[in-house]
Formats: structure tokens, C-alpha cells, sequence
């Protein structure tokens, strides 16, 4: 199989639905001539010309909503922000707009947007570039929300948000970008609300997502080699819709749960995800369900401090340790 | 009265154009009386269908807010005249007018306001959020300024689909003061949006008159951006006729936008809830009543043309009083949505079962 960047995997996303479908548009800050802020739509406009690669000012609200409104129209307009943490900006335009317009038009007129965009910490850019606000995205009902965290995934989960005909916001990571791996040849499109076993085990899942996936990985590792714990690994990849199913039949199995997050604690994915393994498979449960989750606070800027701030492998492998006591 | 309908910032406002001028305006001189009549006829029927949709909010019958558009009729009703079928319009929460204007049915816009499943948006947006897109009309939005934004949007997917039409996106006098207008402006003018901002200046946003809240003239700032701009009086269709269809062909032929600001005036408060007697003299709303009522001005126009009589005039207002209450019985007898409804039209997906491609759950207790 090809192994392609996680940059790359996106892009061909792009590249790929920009072939296959007229009324796709590219729109952000120097997603054309800059060739992308973090490259990820390098080539788009030599490939696809002016009108389809659209550069806009540093005027999040203004662009979202045109988008939004381009959508109503039929358009299928890839908003790129430049990072999620500008989503505040754009507030109203995302979450009354484009969240709202279906519904209160009694189902007359949907958004078929995809804003993206990386959504992570660990960059060392401070508090108001390291939102990670899945969370408060999804509250928002009429909205989904995808946080992929492989290049395949990527490209696959992209490829479904485009040809989604409700407003789609997926959330890259900076820090992914450069990761590579194998991606299938040919279409491939990865369904939207379909979690992924990253890692078959026995005593312990660990639910998990995006960069998370990769700490949770290299801690069960760990757990494996110096414990003897078999660990389970469940990259939910959509937060919503939410494919709770193949939590549930994991737990059945393990029947301890810690869920890892990138994420502030307070009424985080995680908070939801724990009421709904709670109540769904109480019956099933040897310990209380355990969160590992970022550190609560703003994000801190100290370079080594942050590391410690976020969800990491050191810290994945204390958390499951006291899960498992 | 100031008549200013340039489109550029140099020409001076010429005071001396009348009525009888704009009636002149080829836009207006090939209207035909049927035209005219119907021009008038929407008028009265939004009047009298917002009169008998305040009875019923103060019978208790409608929730939430009511932002009534008494006053200010013939701005929507000339604006809306002028749409052709690439022709897109969007406005804010004092929608009413607009939706009659483009044509919308009185019975689906009264048992939207009653809450009813037979609602326009089946009782799930209410007064503020009207939509009708098979009439190009695309609401109807509750945040000030906030479908500014998405009025570009349009204009941007007409321009996209190499179409010659304009969008209109319309806004209140309040609505100037925001970001999100202000990043429209640049866009369209950056980008060539064939848009026109329609400021709908009423003089107050909410209890603030626009003394206490704007600096400055509201569309002139189009100046700020290179854009093309214009004032006109909104109590005469003619005028605002003649006005728009400048900016609209400018708009659909050349894709050049354009803010135009019309002075118009309610006679109701901010909203029905609105006490109205802390910022506005009654005698402020009564001498516009007497002395530019858009519906009177019209009909005294059209009666010295020779177009109405007294048997016409109480003809129309007859029927517009009977559609109303045709509208509010059929809201009255109207069911309201049942709970299972309410997780209804929030995804296509869901509301398409059969073409539904994602998996998982979309709804959450």
C-alpha cells in the first residue's frame, strides 16, 4: 500500500473531490497563492485555478458566512481555518448559521459546508491558539464532528464530510501533519460514525481519538511490555455521530474503561461519553470509568510544561495503571 | 425631503425630484395598472395580516417575539418587485413583509407565528425565521447583522454558477454597527459580489436612535470599501422602485455591489413587547402617519393617476382584512407539532433515511 503524510492524505482528499465535483470550493487564508499556511492545499490552484482556490482575507466571520451562504445555494464550499481556535470569531456564523438553518426552516434548506482546520495544543502558541473545541461543537445539534488521527482516516473521513449534505467540521492536528501511513489504493472513503479498533486487547479500553490515539498507543505498548496489561485501543475518529456501539462492545470485553482526550475536563467529550457507557453498561463495569484529560487550565506556553499539560504517554500509562488497580 | 439616488459619492442630493418623477422612471412608467393595483394590494394585505397577527399575540396566541413591520411596507414590497429568477433576498427577524412580498402564503405564515406544524418552517423557527427558498427567499434570521455574512454567500453562489442575478441582503439601521457587516462589505467589494446591502433605516435600533448609535452617514460607508452607494425615502414605491433598480442591474450585469440605505419608519415598537414611550414621541409616529404613510402616499398617487377609486381601495382592504382572518382561523385550527418532531429536519441525514451514508448516533439524551 502507498504511505503518504497525513498533509498529503487531505490534500488528495481535496484534489480528489475537487475532480470529481464542480461545486466543491477551497476558501481560506493563503490556501492559494501561499500554497497553505501548513501546505496542506500546496498545488490546489496551479491544479484548479483561481475560482475553485479561493484566497481570503484574515475575516473568519465574513468568509464562514459566505460560505454558509454559498451552501444554501448548493456550493459544497472546504472552509479552511487557519486554526479551530478562530472558530470564536466565527461563532455566530458556525454554530446559529450554519448549525440552525435547517432547522428552522423546517427542514427546507440544509449546509453541505466542511470547515477544517487544525485543532490541537502542543505547538507552543499559547491559550488562544490551542482550543480544541470538539465539544462545544458538538453540542450543537444539525452539526457533525470529525477529528481524524491517521493519514488514511484522513483522507477517507474528508472525502465523506465533502459529499455530506450537513455542515461538517473536521479537526486536524498540526503535529499529524508530517505523520505518515499506508492509505488503499484507489477511492477510499471512510463513513462518517464508524469508530476503529486501533488496537486489539483484553483488559482495558481505552477510548480515545486524534493525537490522543498516538499517546494511547505508545503507552499501551508500555503496558504490554512492563505490566502484562492487554489493552484495547478505540479511535472513535467522528465525536458526532457517535459510534457509542463499538465502545459498548468493547467494555463488554474489558470492562474497564479510561478515556483519553485532548480536551479541557469540564463538560468534555469525555464527560458525554462517560454518562453513556454508564448508563448503557453499568452492568458491565469492574471499575469507575477514568478520564485522562488536559491538564485545567489555558494552555501553557513553557515548551516542556505544555508536554506535561496535554495528554502523553507517560501520563496515558498512569492513568490506565490507576484504572486498572 | 432629500432625494439622493446617486451611485457615486460626488453627486449632490437633488431635492427637487418629486413623486411624479419617479413615477417617470422607466422602471415605474412600464408598469401597467394590474401592476400598480398589485403593488398596492401587497401593501395593504401585509399591513392588515401583521394588525391581525399583534390581535393575536395579544390573545395570547403567539409566543416569543413579534417585530412588526407596519410602517416601512413599501420597501420590501418594491424591492421584491424588482427580483427577477436569479434574484436572491435575505433579511432579518422583522420579516414578514419580505416573505409576503415574495410571495409567500399567509396561512403558513400565521400558523408559524400560532407555533403550528402548518407553519412555514413547521412551527419550528416562528416570527424571526421565515424561509421560503422555491421563492429565492432564504429568511428571515434572528442575530443582528448575522445574515449579512450569508447574503454575500449567496451573491458569491450566483456569481459561482455564472448567473446574471443579484442578491439582496437586507439589515436595519442597528445592524450597521457590526463586524460581520462590515467584513461583507470588504468582501463584496473585493470580490465583485453582485449584492446589494439594503439598510432598511428606521431610525432607531431597538430604543437607540441612530443619533446615539452610528457615526457618521450609514451607507456612505460603502466610500470606505469603493463601493457604489445610495439613499432614497422608503414611504414611496416609486422611489425606492427607481432607486433599487439602478443598484440591481449594476449588480447583475456588471457584479458590482452596492449599499443602499432607505429611510423608512415603524409605527410599532421595537418588537411587541417594546413599551415604546422612553426614547419617541407619539407625535414623532403620528405626523409620519399623517404625512408619509407608504400606503396612503401610494394610493393618493395611484388615484390621481386614475388607476384606484374608493370602490377599488375598500375592495382591497376587504379582501386583505378577510385573508388574514382566513390566516389566523387556519393557524387556530392548525395542530401543533407533536415532541416526536422536534428531533425532525436537524439533519438531512436523518430526514433521508434511505440515502443516509454515516453510521453512529446523531441524537443524544
Amino acid at each position: 500500500m502507498p504511505v503518504f503524510s497525513y498533509r498529503e492524505a487531505i490534500r488528495h482528499a481535496l484534489a480528489e473531490e475537487l475532480e470529481r465535483d464542480q461545486n466543491v470550493v477551497v476558501m481560506g487564508e493563503e490556501v492559494a497563492q501561499f500554497n497553505g499556511a501548513y501546505k496542506v492545499t500546496e498545488g490546489l490552484l496551479a491544479k484548479f485555478g483561481p475560482q475553485r482556490i479561493v484566497d481570503t482575507p484574515i475575516s473568519e466571520a465574513g468568509f464562514i458566512g459566505v460560505g454558509v451562504g454559498a451552501s444554501m445555494l448548493g456550493i459544497r464550499p472546504v472552509m479552511e481555518l487557519m486554526f479551530w481556535s478562530f472558530y470564536s470569531v466565527a461563532f455566530d456564523q458556525i454554530l446559529n448559521n450554519a448549525a440552525n438553518v435547517r432547522y428552522m426552516s423546517g427542514g427546507l434548506i440544509n449546509c453541505p459546508i466542511v470547515i477544517r482546520g487544525p485543532a490541537n495544543g502542543g505547538t507552543n502558541v499559547g491559550a488562544t491558539h490551542s482550543h480544541t473545541p470538539e465539544n462545544v461543537l458538538a453540542n450543537h445539534p444539525g452539526v457533525k464532528v470529525v477529528v481524524p488521527s491517521t493519514p488514511a482516516d484522513a483522507k477517507g473521513l474528508l472525502k465523506s464530510a465533502i459529499r455530506d449534505n450537513d455542515p461538517v467540521f473536521f479537526l486536524e492536528n498540526t503535529i499529524l501533519y508530517g505523520d505518515k501511513g499506508e492509505i488503499p489504493e484507489g477511492e477510499h472513503i471512510v463513513p462518517l460514525g464508524k469508530a476503529d479498533v486501533k488496537r486489539v486487547g483484553t483488559d482495558l479500553t481505552i477510548v480515545t481519538y486524534g493525537r490522543s490515539v498516538h499517546h494511547s498507543l505508545r503507552a499501551a505498548e508500555l503496558l504490554e511490555k512492563e505490566h502484562d496489561v492487554s489493552v484495547e485501543i478505540v479511535d472513535l475518529r467522528t465525536i458526532r455521530p457517535l459510534d457509542i456501539d463499538t465502545v459498548l462492545a468493547s467494555v463488554a470485553k474489558t470492562h474497564r474503561v479510561l478515556i483519553v482526550e485532548e480536551q479541557k475536563p469540564f463538560a468534555s467529550v469525555g464527560s458525554q461519553l462517560a454518562f453513556m457507557i454508564q448508563k448503557e453498561a453499568f452492568d458491565e463495569l469492574d471499575a469507575p470509568i477514568n478520564r485522562l484529560a488536559t491538564i485545567d487550565a489555558p494552555a501553557i506556553y513553557s515548551p516542556p510544561v505544555e508536554v506535561e499539560q496535554l495528554p502523553n504517554p507517560q501520563r496515558v500509562l498512569k492513568a490506565a495503571l490507576e484504572t486498572l488497580a | 425631503m432629500s432625494k439622493k439616488t446617486s451611485t457615486t459619492a460626488e453627486k449632490k442630493a437633488d431635492d427637487s425630484v418629486k413623486s411624479a418623477d419617479h413615477g417617470r422612471a422607466p422602471v415605474n412608467a412600464r408598469l401597467s395598472n394590474d401592476e400598480k393595483i398589485e403593488l398596492y394590494r401587497k401593501m395593504v394585505r401585509i399591513r392588515r395580516f401583521e394588525e391581525r397577527s399583534l390581535r393575536a399575540y395579544q390573545g395570547k396566541k403567539i409566543g416569543g417575539f413579534l417585530h412588526l413591520y407596519i410602517g416601512q411596507e413599501a420597501v420590501a414590497v418594491a424591492c421584491c418587485s424588482l427580483m427577477g429568477k436569479d434574484d436572491h433576498i435575505i433579511t432579518a427577524y422583522r420579516d414578514h413583509g419580505h416573505a409576503m412580498a415574495v410571495g409567500m402564503d399567509t396561512k403558513a405564515l400565521m400558523a408559524e407565528l400560532y407555533g403550528k406544524a402548518t407553519g412555514c418552517s413547521k412551527g419550528k423557527g416562528g416570527s424571526m425565521h421565515y424561509f421560503a427558498p422555491d421563492k429565492n427567499y432564504w429568511g428571515g434570521h434572528g442575530i443582528v447583522g448575522g445574515q449579512i455574512p450569508l447574503g454575500a454567500g449567496l451573491a458569491y453562489g450566483i456569481k459561482y454558477k455564472g448567473l446574471l442575478g443579484a442578491a439582496m441582503a437586507f439589515m436595519g439601521d442597528g445592524a450597521v454597527n457590526q463586524g460581520a457587516v462590515h467584513e461583507s462589505y470588504n468582501l463584496a467589494a473585493l470580490w465583485k459580489l453582485p449584492v446589494v446591502f439594503v439598510i432598511e433605516n428606521n431610525g432607531y435600533s431597538m430604543g437607540t436612535s441612530q443619533a446615539r448609535s452610528s457615526s457618521g452617514d450609514l451607507a456612505r460607508r460603502a466610500e470606505g470599501y469603493h463601493m457604489d452607494w445610495g439613499q432614497c425615502e422608503g414611504h414611496d414605491v416609486y422611489e425606492v422602485r427607481a432607486t433599487m433598480d439602478k443598484f440591481l442591474r449594476a449588480a447583475r450585469e456588471n457584479s458590482t455591489p452596492s449599499i443602499v440605505e432607505i429611510r423608512t419608519y415603524r409605527y410599532r415598537g421595537h418588537s411587541v413587547a417594546d413599551p415604546d414611550n422612553t426614547y419617541r414621541s407619539k407625535d414623532e409616529i403620528e405626523e409620519y402617519r399623517r404625512t408619509k404613510d407608504p400606503i396612503q402616499v401610494f394610493q393618493t398617487i395611484l388615484v390621481a393617476e386614475g388607476v384606484l377609486n374608493d370602490a377599488i381601495i375598500a375592495e382591497i382592504d376587504q379582501a386583505a382584512r378577510a385573508e388574514a382572518d382566513i390566516a389566523a382561523d387556519f393557524a387556530e385550527a392548525s395542530p401543533y407539532p407533536t415532541a416526536e418532531d422536534i428531533q425532525k429536519d436537524v439533519y438531512w441525514e436523518t430526514d433521508n433515511p434511505s440515502e443516509r451514508k454515516s453510521q453512529g448516533r446523531l441524537f443524544f439524551e
